[in-house]
């Protein structure tokens, strides 16, 4: 006959029957996204981030950004209307974390990419106030006066790699360049970079040429956000889940 | 074994040195500088205690009871206290800053973005955290009646997590954050928390092995529960791949969907074991304890606590409705999430029936009346989560204050009452006073947060589903009618509401902190000498 008691007089026992039934939850759930394949939808024109985009992606994560903004559009009639189409999983397959927030003290960000010019964000990071008068944002003007500085940009690559990105080793070995140019339409190396990084946008982010900022990295990543899937060719049936 | 954690203590002091000589970011070398002076001031204590020649307490006091480690107790009590003042002020201040964000000072080091997660962890890690060491240390040592297990290892796991509040903490203000909420410090902290966080499970452990009673405690179970589901979700949703060894940065090792999974099947946990197991422990102990009554029913407690830590460990995917997340996810996270109503309210019934009998110490015992209104707030929060787990709900209060609301309702009627019960209780228990400096003021801290709350929470409730119908508006026209800007305004009124909650909040507890460190130094408000409620562990009140 079982009783409790048995369990009562046995730490360990306990022990093992707790972290018996507190994994099971987890494993029924999670597990499965890593190998059923409907997980994450088909689609084109995904690709990693260029390594001025990933930088201004963890200067997004240094201020706390996802605090208060979500990347995630829900399928309902008005998000879809207020910020485009809903999010795929697809989208932030790269993101190592994700970056979907919980909260829209603000509002959404998954597709900011080409809703405003350079300069309204440029204001805007400045001083929120300047452009919406209603915002609560702080605001952010050490961007545009502090240097970029990124300790290893070829190493962030790598060890993004690691983790599962498709970075090749002509996008690590050239890092450091395409770092540097993404802001510089006339670099000889544009075209290369390009290729690399398909529908990345080159040009000076922040309106000061003479100098490479923390706010060229985050404006050229909140350029891009949202798009770089060709919706055009994407199958809602076929990625049904 | 002193000779041991000497070693252990010169290893780490040389390993924050070379971290910080080959650091390759600021914040490094300072996290370094940080660690190594920790240690070696640890090393110095080490000695001075050996010179001291403190001898290995023996078993049993003069008296024949059990000689209990009452030290540690009253090192929790002054560190409880102190992180929750420090927890509640930054909270006023982000608050603050919703309502007037001139108050950002468009700093780095001051922006709402990084002084969050600064709350969050100060509230829920450094505050409650303490919280829960400090009584599952003395429930543990109470109800098996043995001494902490352990000399030097209980200290360790004490000024161990210290330091992981310090460097967590420090970090957060430089712009050092994973952004996985609730689990924000990066990898090198975390694998120092792992690491104080396995002697704390081994120190709790020892201390059941040394029991002199047959069964081990109910209050118990939930800390053991509590101790080893932290550990398996905090090393599995931090997995990351550093840049550098001398660097702050990671990358996680999960990406997009899964990572955002695994994060919340945590993030719900960090509740459901953190702030609910863990709380439950205190529940089962101070509550019976107080009241002089037993536990209401003993095979409720046995069927609550293996359901509730079953169910919740699927209720992660409620945070993602709507989201990319696949929908047989979302529909199993809210089902079980409903499920859960049950044995949360298992809990709560089995709380206050201990109550049956003695109810009239709710008029008599103000210390009383923050452990069962405590229960109560729990009570109402778990019917209001699974309530609001349920998608078409959410696909309202998702992304609004409502979730705030929620989670403050919690935070603060539940966690932080139950704190207080227990820090008033433990208070003149652990340096041997007869009574409270004052029981009024229990009462006003009482009543001054209980209005602190109510504020809150209905500032929340009604900024939440505001803002949620306003987004969702439509006009004749068939066109969204309000821009997201005229919903940030719309909220002005309820955060400068909200912020006063906030700040009759701060306002208790910092009378809590004064009838404390009155009641530590022995005073007795003469008003009401002859009248306070006694310490019925001390015998010179009996």
């Amino acid at each position: 006959m079982f009783s409790h008691k048995k369990i009562e007089k046995n730490s360990i026992l306990m022990l093992v029957l707790v972290l018996i039934v507190v994994s099971i939850g987890g494993l029924i759930e999670i597990a499965p996204l890593f190998y059923l394949e409907s997980t994450i939808e088909k689609v084109k024109g995904m690709r990693p981030y260029s390594p001025l985009e990933l930088a201004g992606r963890d200067i997004y994560i240094r201020e706390g950004c996802y605090n208060c903004h979500s990347q995630m559009i829900r399928p309902l009639r008005d998000e879809a209307e207020r910020y485009g189409h809903y999010s795929l999983a697809a989208e932030s397959m790269y993101d190592h974390p994700f970056q979907w927030g919980s909260k829209r003290t603000g509002p959404d960000l998954a597709r900011v990419g080409g809703r405003y010019s350079d300069e309204w964000h440029v204001t805007h990071m400045n001083n929120p106030r300047d452009v919406v008068p209603e915002s609560i944002m702080p605001g952010y003007p050490f961007l545009g006066k502090t240097p970029l500085h990124v300790p290893d940009v070829a190493g962030n690559l790598e060890t993004n790699k690691i983790v599962g990105v498709p970075y090749t080793d002509d996008m690590i070995a050239n890092a450091e360049l395409d770092l540097a140019i993404q802001v510089n339409p006339d670099a000889d190396e544009i075209d290369a970079f390009l290729e690399r990084y398909p529908k990345a946008q080159v040009r000076n982010f922040d309106g000061n040429p003479m100098m490479l900022s923390e706010l060229d990295a985050l404006i050229a990543y909140l350029q891009m956000m949202g798009t770089l899937v060709d919706f055009t060719s994407y199958d809602v049936d076929a990625n049904k889940r | 074994m002193n000779l041991l954690w000497l070693a252990f203590t010169i290893i780490c002091a040389l390993i924050g040195v070379m971290l910080s000589a080959k650091a390759v970011d600021s914040t490094m070398m300072l996290h370094g500088m940080v660690f190594s002076i920790a240690s070696v001031l640890s090393a110095f204590a080490l000695i001075a205690r050996n010179y001291r020649n403190i001898n290995t307490p023996g078993l049993a006091d003069a008296n024949g009871s059990v000689n209990y480690n009452t030290e540690i107790i009253k090192a929790g009590v002054i560190a409880s206290a102190f992180w929750g003042i420090v927890g509640f002020a930054v909270g006023l201040v982000i608050a603050l800053q919703l309502a007037f964000p001139a108050l950002n000072f468009d700093l780095p080091w001051t922006n709402f973005g990084r002084l969050r997660p600064l709350h969050t962890s100060a509230v829920i890690f450094a505050f409650g955290g303490n919280i829960l060491i400090m009584t599952s240390f003395h429930v543990v040592q109470r109800t098996c009646r043995a001494r902490l297990a352990g000399d030097i290892a209980p200290w360790f796991v004490f000024w161990g997590y210290q330091l992981f509040i310090v460097l967590a903490a420090t970090g957060y203000v430089l712009g050092v954050t994973q952004s996985k909420e609730y689990a924000e410090p990066e990898w090198y902290v975390d694998i120092w928390l792992t690491l104080v966080w396995v002697v704390y499970l081994l120190v709790f452990l020892a201390t059941i092995w040394k029991r002199q009673e047959k069964h081990i405690y109910v209050a118990n179970w939930f800390y053991l529960a509590f101790i080893v589901t932290i550990a398996m979700l905090h090393i599995v949703n931090n997995l990351s791949v550093p840049v550098s060894l001398a660097g702050v940065k990671s990358y996680s090792l999960f990406a997009g969907v899964q990572s955002a999974l695994t994060q919340w099947w945590y993030g719900h946990n960090a509740v459901g074991f953190f702030l609910t197991a863990g709380f439950l422990g205190i529940m089962y102990y101070f509550i019976p304890k107080r009241v002089n009554r037993p536990v209401y029913s003993y095979r409720l407690s046995i069927i609550h606590f293996w359901s509730l830590i079953f169910l919740y460990i699927w209720a992660g995917p409620h945070h993602l409705h709507y989201t990319a997340l696949p929908d047989w996810a979302q529909t199993l996270g809210m089902t079980f999430s409903i499920m859960l109503w049950m044995p949360s309210w298992g809990g709560m019934i089995n709380g206050l029936m201990t109550l049956s009998g003695a109810w009239d110490k709710l008029r008599t015992d103000p210390v009383v009346r923050f452990l069962v209104t405590s229960v109560a707030f729990y009570g109402m929060s778990t019917f209001e989560g699974p309530l609001m787990s349920i998608k078409a709900v959410n696909a309202l209060s998702h992304y609004t204050d409502w979730t705030i609301g929620h989670v403050h309702s919690g935070a603060l009627g539940w966690v932080a009452y139950i704190s207080f019960g227990a820090l008033y209780f433990l208070t003149p228990v652990v340096w041997k006073r007869k009574s409270l400096y004052s029981d009024a003021l229990v009462n006003l801290h009482f009543w001054i947060s209980t209005v602190g709350i109510l504020l809150y929470i209905t500032a929340m409730w009604v900024s939440g589903i505001l803002q949620g119908l306003m987004w969702r508006a439509y006009d004749a026209f068939g066109f969204l009618e309000y821009s997201f800007s005229e919903t940030v305004e719309a909220m002005h009124p309820f955060y400068v509401i909200r912020a006063l909650g906030g700040a009759l909040f701060l306002i208790g507890a910092l009378i809590m902190v004064y009838n404390l460190w009155r009641t530590v130094r022995g005073d007795v408000r003469e008003k009401e000498a002859g009248a306070l409620v006694l310490n019925m562990e001390f015998a010179g009140a009996r």
